[in-house]
């Protein structure tokens, strides 16, 4: 346990955005904080991106010895990502020549790198991402798998779970190489409530120059993240998911005209006002996006009822901040798992639910997993 | 003004070794490594503050590389007993393993957290020595006695830089030391016992999935300098076979170059910058390969050519 530093959450999270909104200030933070903060952006997966921001201000080489050499293994090891995921693009691009009509739409990670938004820098990820046409995704998968492709050996349960009921195949992987290709049709489960359409999407998507893929259009981009966040139930990613999203907010503010006039229209085109109004509430609330009033006035048509706000106010903070990380809080756990399990519930009806949870438990209990690193 | 000498491990007595172990945290400088580490296991303390009471102490408050607990827990299974959790920074990377093993899993989790993590260095899998002021590699995989040839070496005269890590900073060809406890296994135990009857061994620990383990003790002259780089001069890739005669000769650079690229625990993750490095480091030293099979011999031919290169 570091010296004399027992903090409580309030404290833990005003430290993480104290690194994530002034980054440079970091050099002067008192010797014990500096470990702290270190610790938590690397639990959140947001050390690479603290690196990135202090090399482009020339203050990684300040720092002391054993400071600056974690950071610059953070980055390096996001950077080889990044080369390791283009290299993907550039195979798949390859695989799937003779598709020329296809839109290939990349999401998250990638999108960021090769449309060449200033969130890329550093960011951690670990899969390519690509939204095809519904009608055209077995054509891709076969083109795929002739090409060295293949998917895990997946449990029968698993093959149906993707197939039948996700919005996306089972991850494919490239005989030679180690990163995972995810072929969505949609950016919801199609057992979920919420409907997005996908024409919608590809309609709007934006071409790159020079390259064979294309990009979702600047609100779609946000509203994808949100519903990442906010249905993906991954929540060791929270963190950085909002952060995606606060990132996103401010470019697309900053470089889009009519960006803000346009959002909530396109949420409402896209039926997802309800995870847009979480969105746009807790990355203004926790980051300090500088959401317009007169947009979170708007977005509040889509608010839940007020007891169930109330929850969503004390389990989100709770939940998407890291843990100290030598006294992990049994709040934060419960509050993880309560969103975990809210991320199933809003994307599948209530016996199909009992029966996926089940199952996880069952296997879950079958095997003890150690965490990963 | 004259810096202060840091203060050793072993200059703590037992019961401080022991309160920051089970408190604040106990500190160590491990090569460019600053490590922080709480311990609550039985049987570890003591083992632990004999293997690495010649290093430089650290206080807590300061910036680490890495924050590492080791716990005991109670598990039924695979089989009913007490354990050992190792925990970085919070996270459990790996499977509890019996508690006797606490001093190895510790070893192995340092490496573990040391190969995922610090991409600020080219890490080489390979032992380093240093003789004269230069620097010998033995880049190996597991298993091929790179470990015990190493130790046998740090026993004459050989300065210990690593038994594992080849480590250098992307751009340069001189070696950092990352010195470290020398886990041998099996029967190279008896083999270095008999090499070299005073040898310093940590307790005999058996079972592990490695088999029988016992760690050697770095010398003190290690650790002092292990602020103290080393230029590359070879590059020897051993193999042991059993019953083998010796065989010593010089390869091309290039295939140097093969062996070393491919040795590497993150040549990839370096790109561009783990090509030049490599590349950098072949160039700057002479590559052999060596095929032994009695100790005394490869231990002889290695230290006559470090006095006998003029190069």
């Amino acid at each position: 346990m570091t010296a004399d530093i027992v903090l409580g959450a309030t404290s833990i999270r005003r430290i993480v955005v104290e690194a994530l909104r002034d980054p440079y200030a970091m050099p002067a933070l008192p010797p014990a904080q500096l470990d702290l903060t270190l610790r938590l952006l690397r639990r959140a997966r947001l050390l690479g991106r603290l690196a990135w921001q202090l090399r482009g201000a020339g203050l990684l080489d300040t720092q002391p010895p054993v400071v600056a050499d974690q950071l610059r293994g953070a980055l390096a090891l996001a950077e080889s990502r990044a080369r390791s995921a283009l290299w993907e693009l550039d195979r798949l691009a390859w695989a799937l020549d003779d598709l020329a009509e296809t839109s290939l739409v990349l999401m998250k990670g990638c999108a960021y790198v090769l449309a060449g938004m200033p969130n890329a820098g550093g960011r951690s990820f670990a899969d390519v991402d690509l939204l095809v046409p519904e009608a055209e995704l077995p054509g891709v998968e076969q083109r795929l798998r002739q090409r060295g492709w293949a998917d895990k050996k997946l449990t029968p349960y698993d093959d149906l779970y993707y197939r039948r009921w996700a919005h996306e195949l089972p991850p494919l992987t490239h005989v030679e190489r180690d990163v995972e290709v995810d072929l969505h049709h949609g950016i919801l489960m199609r057992t979920a409530r919420l409907k997005p359409s996908s024409p919608l999407l590809f309609e709007a998507a934006r071409s790159l120059p020079d390259s064979r893929y294309k990009v979702l259009a600047p609100a779609d981009m946000v509203l994808h993240s949100i519903v990442h966040l906010f249905h993906g139930g991954e929540m060791d990613d929270a963190l950085r998911e909002l952060v995606d999203i606060d990132d996103l907010l401010r470019i697309f503010a900053a470089t889009e005209p009519g960006f803000w006039a346009g959002f909530w229209p396109r949420a409402e085109a896209l039926d997802l006002e309800r995870p847009a109004f979480y969105g746009l509430r807790y990355s203004s609330r926790l980051l300090g996006t500088p959401v317009p009033a007169t947009l979170l006035a708007a977005s509040l048509v889509a608010a839940p009822a007020t007891p169930l706000l109330r929850v969503m106010d004390w389990l989100v903070p709770r939940a998407l901040f890291p843990q100290h990380p030598d006294a992990p809080s049994h709040r934060a756990e419960f509050a993880r798992l309560l969103l975990y399990i809210r991320s199933h519930w809003v994307k599948m009806p209530p016996l199909m639910l009992a029966r996926h949870l089940g199952y996880k438990l069952y296997v879950r209990l079958g095997s003890a997993q150690p965490d990963a690193m | 003004v004259t810096a202060a000498l840091p203060i050793r491990i072993g200059e703590l007595s037992s019961a401080q070794f022991r309160r920051r172990l089970q408190g604040t945290g106990l500190g160590i400088r491990v090569g460019p490594f600053d490590v922080c580490l709480t311990a609550k296991v039985r049987g570890f303390d003591e083992p632990l503050r004999q293997l690495y009471r010649g290093y430089p102490l650290l206080e807590p408050g300061q910036a680490f590389s890495c924050h590492l607990a080791l716990r005991n827990v109670w598990r039924l299974r695979p089989r009913p007993g007490r354990y050992v959790r190792f925990a970085v920074d919070g996270v459990v990377p790996h499977e509890d393993l019996p508690s006797e093993q606490a001093l190895a899993v510790f070893e192995w989790s340092l490496n573990l957290v040391i190969a995922l993590r610090m991409h600020c260095f080219l890490m080489l899998h390979s032992a380093v020595l240093e003789r004269n002021g230069r620097a010998l590699a033995l880049p190996a995989a597991p298993g091929s006695g790179k470990t015990t040839l190493c130790a046998a070496l740090a026993q004459r005269g050989w300065r210990l830089l690593s038994d594992e890590f080849g480590l250098l900073r992307p751009g340069t060809t001189s070696f950092l030391p990352v010195p470290r406890p020398m886990p041998l296994k099996n029967e190279s135990i008896q083999v270095m016992q008999a090499f070299a009857p005073g040898i310093e061994l940590g307790p005999i620990i058996p079972k592990t999935r490695k088999g029988t383990v016992a760690h050697v003790r770095p010398s003190d002259d290690s650790v002092c300098r292990q602020q103290e780089l080393a230029p590359v001069r070879w590059l020897v890739f051993p193999e042991w076979r059993a019953g083998a005669a010796l065989s010593f000769h010089e390869v091309p650079r290039a295939e140097g170059f093969m062996r070393l690229a491919t040795n590497a625990f993150n040549y990839e993750v370096l790109g561009a910058a783990g090509f030049t490095t490599v590349r950098d480091v072949v160039e700057s030293s002479r590559s052999f390969l060596l095929t032994y099979s009695n100790l005394d011999e490869a231990v002889m031919e290695l230290t006559a050519l470090a006095d006998g290169d003029d190069g």
